[in-house]
Formats: C-alpha cells, sequence, structure tokens
C-alpha cells in the first residue's frame, strides 16, 4: 500500500485557475425591472396536472356516492340531476346557493391561509361562533347608531373575535408547541359551548322560548339583500377577502415569508424572518374570515346569536380549502359547487326518499377522494415536465 | 446468521458491459470491472460520473438494461436490495438509513431480513452485546439515533451491514461526515478486515487520500462510462485525476495572499446553547474573528460545532453568553443581518438554507425580496424582478437549473450550494461569513469554486468562521485554527505554527 499522502489531498485534487472573485453586480434596479417575464412553457404540464387531478378525484367521487344512492334505492343520475337543479338550474337556487357560498368561501380562508404557513387549523366554526357572538354583542352595544355604523362596528367585532380564536391556536404553536389541528379542533368545543352560554344566560332575549337566543338586531339595522335578489352582502364580503388573501400570499413580502416558513422553516429562520410575529399575524387573519362569516350569519340571516349558527359551514370550509389547494382564488369557486350541494340537501328528502344527511355522505365521499387524490401528484409520466 | 448459505472468504464481482438508461439519458455505458475476493476497490468519479447509479445497479435498485453482474461465478438477476442481501452484498449509503426515533440495538435488528414476528430481546441484545465485542468500533446501544453525531450514525451503518454478515460490502462515501481521524479508524478498520479476507470492499469516494492510503485498486467513470481501471500503486494521484477529470491537471495548492487582519467583526462571549435533547452542546465559546480573515473550528462532529453554527443563523436559541457584531449585540434578526451584512453558508444547503418547494429564483430572493428592487413600496413582491434577479446569479454563478421557475429542490447538491453561494456571497457584501463544512459531498469543480469564493472573500476583506470536519481542507483555508471539543475550544493558534499531532490530540479529548 502507498503510503498516506495527508495535506495533499487539496493541492492535487484542485482544477486548472481558480474563477475570479465575481464583481459585484452592475445591473441597477432599473435593469431588472425591465426585464421581461421569460417564456413559461416549461410549467404548463404541472398546470394541467393541478386541475386533472382534482377533477378526477371529483369525479370518481361522483360515481362512489351514485353507487351508494343506488344502494339506497334511488336513481343515481336523478339524484344528480336533482342536485344540479336544486344548485344552479334557476335563478332562484342559484341565489340560494350563493347565500351558502357566502360563509363556507370565509371559512375556507381560515383554513387555507395558515396551510400556507405549514399549519393545519380547522378551527372555523369555533372562530365563526365567535365572530358571530362578538359581532351580536358589539352590534346590541351601539344599536341606537345609523345602520351602516352597526354594520361596520359588527364587522369589525366579529373579525377580531375570530381572528383572536386563531391567534390563540397560533401563539399556542409557536410558543408552547402545542399541535395547532388538535387544538383549533378542540377550540370549536369551546366557542360553541361560550355562544350557548352566552345565549342562555347574559344574552338571552326572555322572549326566546324554544331556541335561546340574544336579543335580535333591528330589522331595519341588518344587512340588505343585493339589489332585487335574495343574495345578500356576505358574498360580496367573500369575494373581496378571497382576492385579497391571494394578493397577500402571492403579491407581497409578508406573502412570501408566509410561503417560506411553511416552506422550511430552517430556511426562513436563517434568513431572520420573525417567524413568531408571523405566524401569529397570519392566524389572526385567517380568523378574521371565519370570523366576518359569523357576523355575516347574524346580520344578513338570523338577526340573532343562536345555535343556528353552528351548522358545518366551518367543516365545510376545511373541505374547500383541501379541494382548492390553499388557493384562495379556487375557494371562491369551490365554494360556490358545495353551497349548491348544500342548497340541494332538501330535495334528496323531497324528491327521493334519502335523509338529508345524504348530502353529508357525499362531502366525505368528496373530501376522502380529493385527499387522496393529493398523493397522485407526481405519479403520472405524461405530466412530467421534459427535460432539455 | 444465515453463514450457511456463505463462503468461508468474499465472493466474487464482476460487471460485464453494464449500460442502465433512464429514458433517452444514458447514465452507464457498457461499464465493466472486478472487485476480486477480499480486495479494496476504489470507485471514482465526479458528481454526475454515474458511480451511484452503477452501484444502485449492483444492489437492485435499478435494473439494468443490458449487461451482466455476476457474483460468485454465476450471472445473477438482482431485483431488490433483498436479493443483494442473501448474495452478501450490503451498501452503507451517502445519506443515513437509520431510524431515527429508534435505538442503536433497535436499528440493528430491525435490518435483520429474517426478524421473526416476536422478538425476544434479551436473545437479541445478548447476541448485539457478542457482536460488538468482535466489533472494531462501539456505540452506544442504548441510545437513540437521533442523539448521535454524524459520525456516529455513520458507525452504526457500518456495524448494520457487518451484522448482517455482508461479505462484499459498497461504501458511498462514507467518509463525507467523517472526521480525519473517524474516518481512518473507520477505513483501517475496513483494511484490516479486507487483510483478514473477510471483506471485499467497493467505495465511492472523492478523497484521493482514501484511495491511496486503503485501496488495492482502482476504477474510474467519466460521464457513465470507464474512464480508467488499475491498481493503484501503478498511478499517481494526478493520473487519476486527469482520468476523472478528462485532461491533464495541475497540482495546485491553494494561494493565500498575505494579508493584515483588521477589525474585529465577529465576537462570542461566553456563547451556551443546549443540544436536541435539551443537554448542553456549545458550553461557553468565546471567540473573534477579525475582518479578512478565515478562523477554522476543526473537531470532531458532535462536540458542539453544529450546534454553535446553528446559534449564528438564527436556527438556535442560545441559553446564554453574547454574540457581537461590529462592537453592537447581535440576535439575528433580519433587520439586524442586513444592517451588519452577516451571511451563512450552512450545512446541508437543502435542508437548511433553501425552501426545497419554492423555485431557485425565489430561494435566490431569500436575503433581499423585502428590499427594493425586488420589493415595491416595501410590501409588493414583483414576481418579474424575483425572476430577473434570480436568472442573473443563476447565470453568473452558472447554476444548472431548467430555468428560475424550477423548485430547488429538484437540483442536485452542487447546484443548490452554488444558487446558495450566489445569494449569500454574490452580491459582494457581506461583512462576515459563517461556513459550515459548505464542500460535503460536492465534486472536485465545486470544492474549487467554494474555495475560491472563501477566499475570495476574506481577501475582500470578510471575516470568515469555518467550521469543517475535513482538517486537511480547514488547515488549508484557514488562516487561525481553533479546536472544539465537547462544546469548548481547547486550542487556538495561527494556521502557520498549528501543531497538527496536538490538533489531533486535541480533538480527540
Amino acid at each position: 500500500m502507498d503510503e498516506p499522502k495527508p495535506a495533499s489531498v487539496i493541492a492535487s485534487a484542485t482544477a486548472e485557475p481558480p474563477p475570479e472573485p465575481l464583481p459585484p453586480p452592475e445591473t441597477q434596479p432599473g435593469d431588472i425591472a425591465r426585464e421581461r417575464p421569460p417564456a413559461r412553457a416549461l410549467q404548463w404540464r404541472s398546470k394541467v396536472e393541478a386541475l386533472v387531478i382534482p377533477c378526477g378525484a371529483i369525479a370518481v367521487a361522483l360515481v362512489l356516492f351514485g353507487i351508494f344512492v343506488w344502494t339506497q334505492g334511488a336513481n343515481p343520475f336523478a339524484v344528480f340531476a336533482s342536485i344540479y337543479k336544486a344548485a344552479f338550474a334557476s335563478t332562484r337556487s342559484f341565489e340560494n346557493t350563493l347565500v351558502r357560498a357566502a360563509p363556507i368561501m370565509l371559512c375556507a380562508l381560515g383554513t387555507a391561509i395558515p396551510l400556507r404557513l405549514g399549519m393545519v387549523v380547522i378551527g372555523n366554526e369555533g372562530a365563526l361562533v365567535m365572530g358571530g357572538l362578538m359581532a351580536t354583542a358589539a352590534g346590541l352595544l351601539v344599536v341606537e347608531a345609523p345602520a351602516l355604523v352597526v354594520q361596520l362596528t359588527m364587522a369589525g367585532a366579529g373579525m377580531v373575535a375570530g381572528g383572536t380564536w386563531l391567534l390563540i391556536v397560533g401563539a399556542l404553536k409557536h410558543y408552547r408547541g402545542v399541535n395547532e389541528t388538535i387544538s383549533s379542533l378542540l377550540m370549536n368545543f369551546i366557542g360553541i359551548a361560550l355562544l350557548n352560554q352566552a345565549v342562555n344566560s347574559w344574552m338571552k332575549d326572555p322572549s326566546s322560548l324554544n331556541k335561546p337566543s340574544s336579543f335580535p338586531i333591528p330589522e331595519e339595522k341588518m344587512l340588505t339583500p343585493l339589489g332585487t335578489t335574495d343574495v345578500h352582502w356576505g358574498i360580496v364580503f367573500g369575494v373581496v377577502f378571497c382576492i385579497v388573501a391571494y394578493i397577500l400570499i402571492h403579491k407581497t413580502t409578508f406573502g412570501f415569508q408566509i410561503r417560506t416558513i411553511g416552506a422550511n422553516i430552517r430556511a426562513a429562520q436563517l434568513a431572520g424572518l420573525a417567524v413568531g410575529k408571523v405566524t401569529l399575524v397570519t392566524c389572526f387573519i385567517a380568523g378574521a374570515a371565519p370570523g366576518l362569516a359569523g357576523m355575516v350569519e347574524v346580520a344578513a340571516v338570523h338577526g340573532v346569536a343562536n345555535e343556528s349558527l353552528n351548522v358545518w359551514y366551518g367543516n365545510a370550509g376545511i373541505l374547500v380549502a383541501f379541494l382548492a389547494r390553499q388557493n384562495a382564488l379556487a375557494c371562491i369557486v369551490v365554494s360556490v359547487m358545495l353551497g349548491g350541494l348544500l342548497a340541494s340537501g332538501g330535495i334528496l328528502q323531497r324528491s327521493h326518499q334519502l335523509p338529508d344527511a345524504t348530502i353529508l355522505v357525499f362531502q366525505g365521499i368528496v373530501f376522502l377522494c380529493i385527499l387522496y387524490s393529493e398523493s397522485l401528484y407526481g405519479k403520472f409520466s405524461i405530466f412530467q415536465e421534459k427535460k432539455s | 446468521m444465515r453463514s450457511d448459505t456463505r463462503h468461508s472468504t468474499p465472493p466474487e464481482l464482476e460487471l460485464v458491459k453494464v449500460t442502465k438508461r433512464f429514458g433517452s439519458f444514458t447514465a452507464n455505458e457498457d461499464v465493466s470491472f472486478k472487485v476480486e475476493p477480499g480486495t479494496f476497490h476504489a470507485l471514482l468519479g465526479e458528481n454526475g460520473a454515474g458511480k451511484s447509479t452503477i452501484v444502485k445497479c449492483i444492489m437492485g435498485y435499478h435494473a439494468a438494461d443490458d449487461g451482466d453482474i455476476i457474483v460468485a461465478g454465476a450471472s445473477r438477476d438482482i431485483r431488490s436490495p433483498y436479493d443483494a442481501c442473501k448474495l452478501g452484498i450490503g451498501m452503507v449509503y451517502q445519506h443515513f438509513t437509520v431510524v431515527p426515533a429508534m435505538t442503536v440495538a433497535e436499528n440493528l435488528i430491525l435490518a435483520r431480513p429474517d426478524l421473526p414476528l416476536f422478538i425476544n430481546w434479551k436473545k437479541e441484545y445478548s447476541r448485539l452485546r457478542e457482536f460488538l465485542e468482535t466489533a472494531p468500533f462501539q456505540v452506544p446501544l442504548e441510545a437513540q439515533i437521533s442523539e448521535l453525531a454524524a459520525g456516529q450514525k455513520q458507525k452504526v451503518e457500518i456495524l448494520k451491514q457487518l451484522y448482517l454478515n455482508s461479505q462484499i460490502l459498497i461504501l458511498d462515501e462514507p467518509t463525507s461526515v467523517l472526521t480525519p481521524q473517524e474516518a481512518d479508524e473507520v477505513l483501517g478498520m475496513m483494511r484490516r478486515m479486507v487483510d483478514d479476507k473477510k471483506l471485499s470492499v467497493l467505495i465511492i469516494t472523492h478523497k484521493f487520500r482514501e484511495v491511496t492510503t486503503y485501496c488495492d485498486e482502482i476504477t474510474i467513470l467519466r460521464k457513465g462510462k470507464l474512464a480508467g481501471a488499475g491498481k493503484v500503486k501503478d498511478l499517481t494521484t494526478s493520473e487519476m485525476a486527469s482520468m476523472m477529470m478528462g485532461e491533464q491537471r495541475k497540482g495546485k495548492t491553494i494561494q493565500k495572499a498575505e494579508l493584515k487582519p483588521g477589525a474585529t467583526v465577529l465576537e462570542l462571549r461566553d456563547v451556551r446553547a443546549n443540544r436536541d435533547n435539551g443537554i448542553e452542546g456549545v458550553c461557553g465559546v468565546s471567540l473573534s474573528v477579525r475582518a479578512g480573515e478565515i478562523v477554522g473550528i476543526a473537531g470532531i462532529s458532535g462536540n458542539g460545532q453544529r450546534e454553535l453554527v446553528e446559534v449564528l443563523d438564527g436556527q438556535r436559541p442560545a441559553t446564554g453568553g453574547e454574540v457581537r457584531v461590529a462592537g453592537e449585540p447581535f440576535h439575528m434578526t433580519r433587520a439586524e443581518i442586513s444592517k451588519h451584512q452577516i451571511y451563512v453558508l450552512p450545512e446541508e444547503p437543502l435542508r437548511n438554507a433553501c425552501a426545497p418547494l419554492m423555485s431557485v429564483a425565489e430561494n435566490i430572493a431569500l436575503r433581499t425580496f423585502d428590499r427594493p428592487p425586488l420589493a415595491i413600496a416595501g410590501t409588493l413582491l414583483s414576481d418579474s424582478r424575483v425572476r430577473a434577479n434570480g436568472r442573473q446569479w443563476i447565470e453568473r454563478f452558472n447554476v444548472k437549473t431548467p430555468g428560475p421557475d424550477a423548485a430547488i429542490g429538484t437540483l442536485s447538491g452542487g447546484n443548490v450550494q452554488r444558487a446558495v453561494l450566489a445569494r449569500e456571497l454574490g452580491p459582494g457584501t457581506a461583512k462576515a461569513l459563517v461556513a459550515a463544512n459548505p464542500c460535503f459531498g460536492l465534486d472536485f469543480a465545486a470544492v474549487d469554486f467554494i474555495h475560491s469564493q472563501l477566499l475570495a472573500a476574506r481577501n475582500n476583506g470578510v471575516a470568515v468562521l469555518l467550521v469543517c470536519e475535513d482538517l486537511d481542507e480547514l488547515l488549508a483555508l484557514s488562516d487561525r485554527v481553533v479546536v472544539m471539543n465537547g462544546g469548548k475550544l481547547v486550542y487556538e493558534a495561527p494556521v502557520a505554527e498549528a501543531n497538527i499531532r496536538e490538533i489531533g490530540e486535541r480533538m480527540a479529548g
């Protein structure tokens, strides 16, 4: 064996003249700004993939649900036709769909935004009822003021309440390492319990006997419908909130921080990003959306805070966030689809003798199919970018 | 274990004209070589030369498109690592394959292919202890893998293969995470087992020192093809290098300009930090780095270097002491980093410095996204500027990527490191740089590039703190060397006066 040759390793291994130290960049800000975006031909396959896979998952879910209703003695095709008719076929049914889509949309953001941070938060239901409760309380405090003031106060209170609700989840996660999914799930029960407690005690309107409720917001102070339709302002809030969330995440430096932390927290720490602050602010913004949904439900639909606030919109929002792959704009479209689905629950009972809850079975099947389809990304060679 | 199927000497392994294609890309073409029983065989080549692919064919991860793999005189159809194991072939991978949440003993037992449904732990443990008595090095059986340093994990990997009674052992850059002493210990032990004809070793390495010290024969690949082969004693390192690189390259020492260091930039005062398991890993480190000097921290892995670097790059809270930059307290906030221009080249850049699923351009923008020109009015982020900025650095640092929009996780290790280097050193404004094993696992060209970048930074007056487990590299680059042992600095000397023997002794404790 040869003698060891220590210390000569680098000497013998290195190549020809070392690359010159690089000069500092000469380009100025303006140069960068003038450069045009490149052709993005490279990316189209993954875009198609992002469309085909969820659509395929929904198709599979339709088939499975069809089999399910068939076993229950109904004609699957007639059921699908009824769902479509009840959800989208007439102006009236579409308005009904939009009324349901509004809170779902807002609730979806409660899950979709923290997902960007890598947090699976499912506390929309709790944030919604807390938002509704606090909006009612605040609205009743200023009930003598003009309608606009009452509504703005309610919206502000709802968003702060919902935001604070999920802020607690974020703080537990950041400071104490508490699993955010579990804590937000349990906070739902606390929120609902607080609502029930409030409307049974200090907020209770003595005249509400069968269904304990808060004192009502006067009719003239409530959110009005849009034009001559049945659709209320909630849908506008929802769409605007989704657009703002999209811009925040994709087009701002704050959103870049959110995405970086979600993608690799170690890289974010290395870059000196304030992980705690970003986490808390993001959770607050995320909670404000379902909080606003609670306000909308009170100010546009029920007029009071009571247990009707808790009708699974929060959970539908979780489904939407995953279906939309955390994309806030896609949340709008998916919420409308799901709103239609929920709106059609009654018709299944009336026309096909299927229980109301059948539609929840459909929701569950869709959710499972979507979650499963997440595992299929990158598995089909047709969607892989060709190597140049 | 299943010694009934074993020969007393290792079987012969021969590859005949093995070809492996991935689509239109040919990773290996007509590669033939033979590992004689009881020899130490080196497989050399640059990154991307097809070394890993060829050994994966041997291990049954890939099926060769063409050619034969002959073990003990018969052509074998190896379809899985399990098949390879049955033939007595085992592999130690570049990246660890031990389960972090389990103990050493559990990992060793887990590796047995004939694991019964119910495990008689008492029996397994006594068998393990018996095995460890004859083993060349010791690892605490009860320790959880996640608490072990890289060097110890590597030892567990090798012990695992020995425990499985592998007779042909394939090592994929086994020493890249080890100190020279550890590497010598591990390879020396392998060498002795080879001399006793208990083992054949096929080692993939980048280090000529290991080739010349331990190997009998060598096979060199270049661009997937056989570029040379022979007995190690017949070849000089420069001949090997030229076969590898495809052209005659002259040996060159790293040239450092004489430079008088300037003012103190980075100052550590009694810094303390805990390991992941809550035990103090950095036990009061005081050190200063001046402008225009490279201070190298030598030490066996697991002596607190990783924790120290993580304190400096903001990934680990200090439990005591103080870090000062240019005389001011430094808490690794973004504002302070930006003000003092402190940059970091951490080890495992994909894990520590990049968001793998985000684009190359976005990763390059990580330091500057919130400042003009990338940010508009401090809040809006311009996609097109991020992309243009990315493209500029991709070109300048020669990062090989399909485009600025490709996810950085899809790039090869060397190119990820180049992208990080572009981000950290490209703008040329750094005042201090902390680098941890920056050349780990990279090929010669990339190593060379990084060395020259580090020296260029030093020559430009950057204060460089270099943590490196490759002592030769450390001594070649540093102006001053300190040794870290047990979380403390135990030796300090200008590199010209450094006593290598003493460094080794201090590293060992």
